[in-house]
């Protein structure tokens, strides 16, 4: 039954980072822009969520798209001063840029917050663990699963069957046709960077509990996001989905089969499946 | 031209060098608070000298450490340098101590090498090996036969592990799992599943000051709570400083350490209050290495008459005996380490707060890393 419950744990990571990551992959696979500061904005969702549910005393789930929103915000404000500009750059400018923008966000949070690590206070019916024949299952990860599932299938619909989606895809592809046609380019650019802004914040809100909360979040995982989006590709929403499940349960599977080699078969995986598919898994071989 | 030299003499200074940010900044504070509470209660001219603490911050980072040593050696010219947050800074300034002939004074890492890097270290935090080792006698002689131990994968952790195995399978106990986790361990979920499985009476765990909240909390989300398993380690887990966030989930946990803020000696009860009232928290094991740091440059600057030569000041240090808040101290004339009592706590509430409550203490305890060759 420890299988399954190992299978659980690592479903429950994989989709968490899927929500922390996706937002990377929606700017750097659609808009062809290299985020870097991606964790910042995770960061600050997480942030917000805590100084929300211990300071504030709101419920939980009213934190959380609030978390969201501040993220999203934050998101917006930026692209509209800052990363417009650098749509155009080449990829070491914007790497540049935005790996800056992470050292100032690391070092103003620890001015502001202090560096220690913060305790979200989640509710009580979330911390224990349920057993459902003989698998034990965390209400915690369990929520995680329902809500991250949930917003897979939602981001999924959005690109693929709205207006906004085909508006997005369109100005990707050829921004100057598209701007021809009466899409606003600017527009669309400023809010799909928005809303992956606000899928970090949210990831980050959700994975306070997790994954602690400190300062150095956005350095610490950074890796993490890159893993998720190189083996995922950048092309879809469902490569990294399923990178991130892969890499979930590859990670927590990898710790508790060989506690030896313990963080190391993460990278052991992306390096193997890079091997076997450069451009990710669904990466086209053709892509730009 | 002559009067110079003659007028930096009347000043002793002091590079400390802590981690203020990162990680590990909580030790910073509290050395530093507990060096400036000092330096308010006695005064700052200690035998003709007047004392200058030069505050420097290496974010636990040894290339600053050993950069910002060699400032304070070189063009700030100090006499001393002390704090080391972490064991590679304390590691990375031991050659430049050496070399310049400066007393190093180790407040917080806990390796217990460290002392034997430089003729001219002397520590007044601790060694994971006395705490490790005590627990490790303790739990044999309290019932705990099986035990799966999960440690940080690195200097402190494996001392600590190493320590414990020795003592705790020495007695008869059995260790079940042994699991190193990463120092950057996003996610303890695994490693604990893996404990949980290997069906032990107790856990031993060692995580540096700072995770150890995360840990419980996954413990109980975990429901081993609910298992009767319990948890006992080095006191690190369940510092002072962190241990009222950790929730109720912390109640019982058995550890073995040097102070706990609940220490029930009068000196104790003065220092919790002046530190309270001076910095609106309590004080953890850090605040004390600090303390009884600055109190050992202090009495070894009287015992000297103000002279403040690296060997002096080392020659005075060796063996001098004091009350510190934690219970007597020493240090070692052969190893210039730190010797003291170890407690056996239990966190219990007390006035709605969260306390490491002595029960037993074991000592007076040399560093068993040294004993040992």
């Amino acid at each position: 039954m420890t299988v399954l419950t190992i299978l659980f744990d690592g479903v429950a990571y994989g989709m968490l980072l899927f929500v922390l990551a996706c937002g990377l992959s929606v700017t750097m696979g659609l808009m062809n822009f290299v985020n870097l500061a991606h964790g910042a904005f995770a960061m600050a969702g997480g942030y917000a969520c805590v100084i929300l549910v211990n300071k504030s005393g709101l419920p939980f789930f009213a934190a959380l798209p609030l978390a969201f929103l501040a993220a999203a915000l934050i998101g917006f404000v930026l692209e509209r001063l800052l990363y417009r500009h650098l749509y155009g750059r080449t990829h070491l400018d914007q790497v540049l840029f935005t790996i800056g923008l992470v050292f100032m966000a690391v070092t103003a949070m620890d001015y502001w917050m202090g560096s220690q690590q913060v305790f979200i206070q989640i509710p009580e019916y979330l911390r224990s663990q349920i057993d459902v024949f003989g698998v034990g299952i965390g209400r915690y990860r369990l929520m995680i699963i329902v809500i991250c599932g949930l917003l897979t299938i939602a981001l999924q619909l959005i690109l693929a069957k709205t207006r906004f989606g085909s508006r997005l895809r369109a100005a990707v592809d050829d921004a100057r046709a598209a701007n021809g046609l009466g899409i606003n380019v600017n527009q669309v650019f400023a809010l799909t960077f928005a809303f992956g802004s606000g899928l970090a914040g949210l990831g980050g809100a959700l994975g306070a509990e997790i994954l602690g909360l400190d300062p150095y979040f956005p350095l610490k995982f950074m890796i993490y996001f890159l893993i998720v989006v190189s083996v995922g590709g950048t092309s879809t929403i469902t490569g990294p989905f399923l990178a991130s499940l892969l890499l979930g349960i590859g990670d927590v599977a990898g710790k508790y089969y060989v506690p030896k080699l313990g963080a190391f078969v993460i990278y052991a995986m992306m390096i193997v499946l890079l091997l076997w598919r450069p451009n990710g898994l669904f990466g086209r071989s053709a892509a730009r | 031209m002559f009067s110079a030299p003659a007028l930096a003499q009347e000043t002793v200074k002091i590079g400390l060098i802590v981690p203020m940010t990162g990680g590990q900044a909580s030790t910073g504070k509290q050395i530093d608070n507990a060096i400036k509470l000092y330096m308010q209660q006695n005064g700052a001219t200690v035998a003709g000298k007047k004392i200058e603490v030069i505050l420097k911050d290496d974010a636990a980072l040894p290339d600053n450490t050993k950069r910002l040593a060699q400032e304070l050696i070189v063009n700030d010219k100090v006499n001393i340098i002390a704090g080391f947050g972490v064991t590679p800074a304390a590691l990375a300034a031991a050659p430049l101590a050496t070399q310049a002939k400066v007393p190093q004074i180790v407040m917080a890492a806990g390796t217990s090498i460290i002392t034997e890097k430089s003729p001219y270290i002397a520590r007044t935090s601790f060694t994971l090996p006395q705490s490790a080792t005590v627990i490790g006698d303790w739990a044999v002689k309290n019932g705990i036969q099986k035990v799966a131990v999960l440690v940080s994968d690195y200097a402190p952790g494996v001392d600590a592990l190493a320590s414990f195995k020795e003592h705790f399978e020495g007695g008869g106990g059995k260790i079940v799992e042994e699991i190193k986790v990463p120092l950057a361990n996003p996610d303890f979920a695994p490693f604990l599943q893996r404990m949980k499985d290997s069906k032990p009476d107790a856990m031993f765990v060692f995580v540096p000051a700072g995770q150890g909240g995360n840990f419980m909390k996954q413990f109980v989300e975990r429901g081993l709570d609910k298992t009767g398993i319990k948890v006992i380690g080095p006191g690190d887990v369940v510092d002072d400083d962190l241990l009222n966030n950790m929730g109720d989930a912390a109640l019982g946990i058995v550890t073995a350490h040097i102070y706990s803020a609940a220490h029930p000696s009068a000196k104790n009860k003065e220092f919790v209050a002046a530190y309270e009232k001076a910095y609106g928290n309590r004080p953890g094991f850090m605040a004390v290495g600090g303390y009884d740091g600055i109190h050992l440059i202090y009495e070894a600057l009287k015992k000297t008459g103000g002279k403040a030569d690296g060997d002096s000041l080392i020659a005075a240090m060796k063996g001098m005996a004091w009350e510190s808040p934690r219970g007597p101290i020493s240090i070692d004339p052969e190893t210039r380490d730190i010797v003291q009592n170890v407690y056996i706590r239990k966190v219990e509430k007390r006035d709605g707060q969260l306390y490491n409550v002595e029960f037993a203490t074991f000592g007076p305890i040399k560093d068993p890393g040294k004993i040992k060759k």
